[in-house]
């Protein structure tokens, strides 16, 4: 089986995140890492690996981002991705989803020429732009079906069987392969690399693509080309200090029912 | 004027509110015409209420050849819709759902998607709110037909008398469309307060319950509030996921959120960052989430809020 785990390479949540002049996000600037979300879809796709047991599976962390982000991609392949192909190249600075997953698309593409990709896992959102599209869009330029927001992942040779706790309901989800999966942080925890695993990462391989290896124009991606465009990014004001009151034999209620009268939510 | 089309976010037929909100924004942007997929014999119910928030033309879209099929036959009847009726617009909910069918769509349509608007003005002008609400960004489709996904409590939903005339539509639905399929459903169960991303008033409980959630309940009652959680709760088992505050659960934007045991976390802020009025009460003075809070009390949950809530109950007699 061939797993390609999408893996997106994003400023520090914790940091203090910006927007360049152009206002694209500041990707540069601000201190990066693996999306805490797509751990997740790298952990499912190790469990899948793992319990395949006899079956060959080969596991590809896919990453299109700037030279930073190969940090990302290492970082899949510490955890236990078997390879990894990094995407990188000027013209994809200020991409849109519609870019990048055209990006990616063109990249599974690529992976599928050598053996044909089964399962395409991504995370339930990356974690600047939370869009959550980008799995569905993938699927959509890959001819593919698409099985969402896995809070619990079964499959049995080339079946998929999902838990999803959707917004009205809780589903079970089924599909066949080849098809795109995304998971949620529900799914279970993530692994740490363990030291055999940083040790190993430095030996598996990496592959760096440009556009041009995946013929893509670079006047199809990229800020430029954008479909959507921001038209300006203000910080929003600090939120003015509040009262604070420190509970003394029952004031704390008094003045919590105070303040909530006095702005008539009571 | 243009069509604006509005995908109605309905359970069994029942319309949910933020579709009302929709209908409203795409009054601001031409004429409103609302999307309904599902069972036939639901079609004339959601139609009565949609056409009361403006809706001129409501386009029927029987699911019986699409249904548990997810979002993909969804994304194909909405791109022939499209082109049968060259709209200005297209506004979806920013539901799960919604955002996967509006990334489809958009590909599709070779369109300007935008998600997770919480407001849309005319051009149409999106304004979203990003980095755990850190930031506000206003934006627009620069290609094809806008798509906008729109957040619940983006605009007070007004009534206007539209003409609701029916049409129904039957797309022609590929068989690749209908390969992933829902295989059981189960109903989540009606808590009998009100839909926490719908709710004027969250109240929500986090680690420092210590999985005692009867205060935040017995408070959200007295104010009639939804009740949420923190991730913390939530993966203690605390509560159900449905109910989590956050970058990975919901965003709320409330006029009053009251967090109680709650530290204030970036991802926790993210999904409650926006509300209105922001109420904390916690036992350490330090925590980050007074940094946030327009009042707030130092003190023991467990103490505070029964206090409290037998107060309000007082006060209201
Ligand atoms: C990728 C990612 C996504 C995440 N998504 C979310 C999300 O969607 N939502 C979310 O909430 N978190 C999310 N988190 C987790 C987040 O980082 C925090 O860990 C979490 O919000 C902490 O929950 P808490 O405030 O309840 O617990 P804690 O941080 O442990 O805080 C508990 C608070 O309760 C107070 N307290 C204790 N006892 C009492 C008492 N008796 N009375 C009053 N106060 C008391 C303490 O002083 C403390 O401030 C995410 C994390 C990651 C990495
Ligand atoms: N630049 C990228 N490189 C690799 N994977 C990505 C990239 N952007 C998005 N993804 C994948 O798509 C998922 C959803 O992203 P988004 O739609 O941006 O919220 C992420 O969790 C990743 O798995």
């Amino acid at each position: 089986m061939n797993i390609v785990v999408c893996v997106k390479y994003v400023p520090d949540a914790t940091a203090d995140r910006q927007f360049e002049s152009d206002n694209t996000v500041d990707r540069v600037g601000v201190d990066g890492l693996l999306s805490e979300l797509d751990e997740y879809a790298v952990e499912q796709s190790l469990q899948i690996k793992e319990k395949a047991e006899g079956d060959d599976v080969t596991v590809t962390a896919l990453c299109v981002g700037p030279e930073k982000a190969v940090d990302a991609v290492r970082k899949a392949l510490q955890m236990g991705a078997d390879k990894a192909v990094h995407v990188t190249d000027e013209a994809i600075a200020g991409s849109d989803y519609v870019a990048t997953s055209l990006v990616l698309a063109k990249a599974v593409e690529k992976i599928g020429a050598e053996e044909k990709v089964d399962l395409v896992v991504c995370g339930m959102a990356s974690t600047d732009a939370s869009g959550s599209v980008v799995p569905a869009m993938l699927a959509e330029r890959l001819g593919l079906p698409q099985v969402t927001l896995a809070s619990v992942i079964e499959t049995q040779g080339d079946q998929v069987r999902i838990k999803r706790d959707g917004d009205t309901a809780t589903e079970v989800i089924g599909g066949t392969m080849p098809l795109v999966l995304s998971v949620t942080d529900q799914s279970g925890e993530a692994r740490y690399p363990s030291f055999k695993g940083i040790m190993a990462a430095k030996k598996k391989p990496m592959e760096t693509w440009s556009l041009s290896d995946l013929g893509v124009e670079a006047e199809q991606v990229g800020l430029s080309v954008a479909w959507t465009e921001v038209e300006e990014t203000t910080a929003r004001p600090p939120r003015t200090a509040g009262e604070i009151v420190t509970d003394e034999d029952g004031s704390g209620a008094t003045a919590l029912t105070e303040f909530l009268a006095s702005k008539k939510f009571i | 004027m243009s069509e604006v089309l509005v995908l109605i976010d309905h359970v069994e037929g029942a319309v949910r509110k933020p579709t009302y909100e929709l209908l409203t924004i795409a009054k601001r942007l031409g004429e409103p015409s609302a999307v309904f997929i599902g069972p036939a014999d639901q079609a004339a119910e959601a139609t009565v209420k949609v056409k009361k928030y403006g809706a001129e033309k409501v386009y029927v879209v029987d699911d019986a050849p699409l249904k548990g099929y997810l979002v993909a036959p969804k994304a194909e009847a909405l791109q022939q819709l499209a082109e049968k009726s060259s709209p200005a617009v297209i506004l979806i909910p920013s539901t799960a759902e919604g955002k996967e069918i509006a990334g489809r769509l958009a590909i599709k349509l070779e369109s300007g998607l935008i998600t997770d608007a919480v407001d849309v003005q005319e051009g149409p002008v999106t304004t979203q709110s990003v980095f755990a609400g850190n930031y506000t960004v206003t934006a627009k489709v620069t290609k094809g037909t806008p798509i906008i996904t729109v957040k619940p409590n983006s605009a007070a939903p007004e009534e206007s008398e539209g003409a609701g005339t029916v049409e129904e539509f039957s797309p022609t639905i590929s068989d690749a469309a209908k390969t992933a399929q829902i295989v059981a459903s189960q109903p989540r169960k009606a808590t009998g307060r009100p839909e926490l991303t719908e709710a004027a008033i969250v109240v929500s409980g986090g680690r420092g319950t210590g999985g005692d959630f009867e205060p935040i309940e017995g408070l959200a009652d007295a104010l009639g509030a939804a009740v949420g959680a923190s991730r913390a709760a939530v993966d203690s088992g605390w509560m159900p996921h449905s109910f989590q505050v956050g970058q990975t659960g919901k965003t709320v934007s409330p006029q009053l959120y009251v967090a109680n045991g709650i530290s204030g976390a970036i991802q926790h802020r993210a999904g409650m960052q926006t509300s209105k009025t922001i109420v904390a009460v916690n036992k350490d003075e330090e925590a980050p989430i007074f940094e946030l809070v327009d009042f707030g009390v130092v003190g023991d949950l467990h103490k505070v809020l029964p206090a409290a809530t037998e107060e309000i109950n007082k006060r209201k007699g």
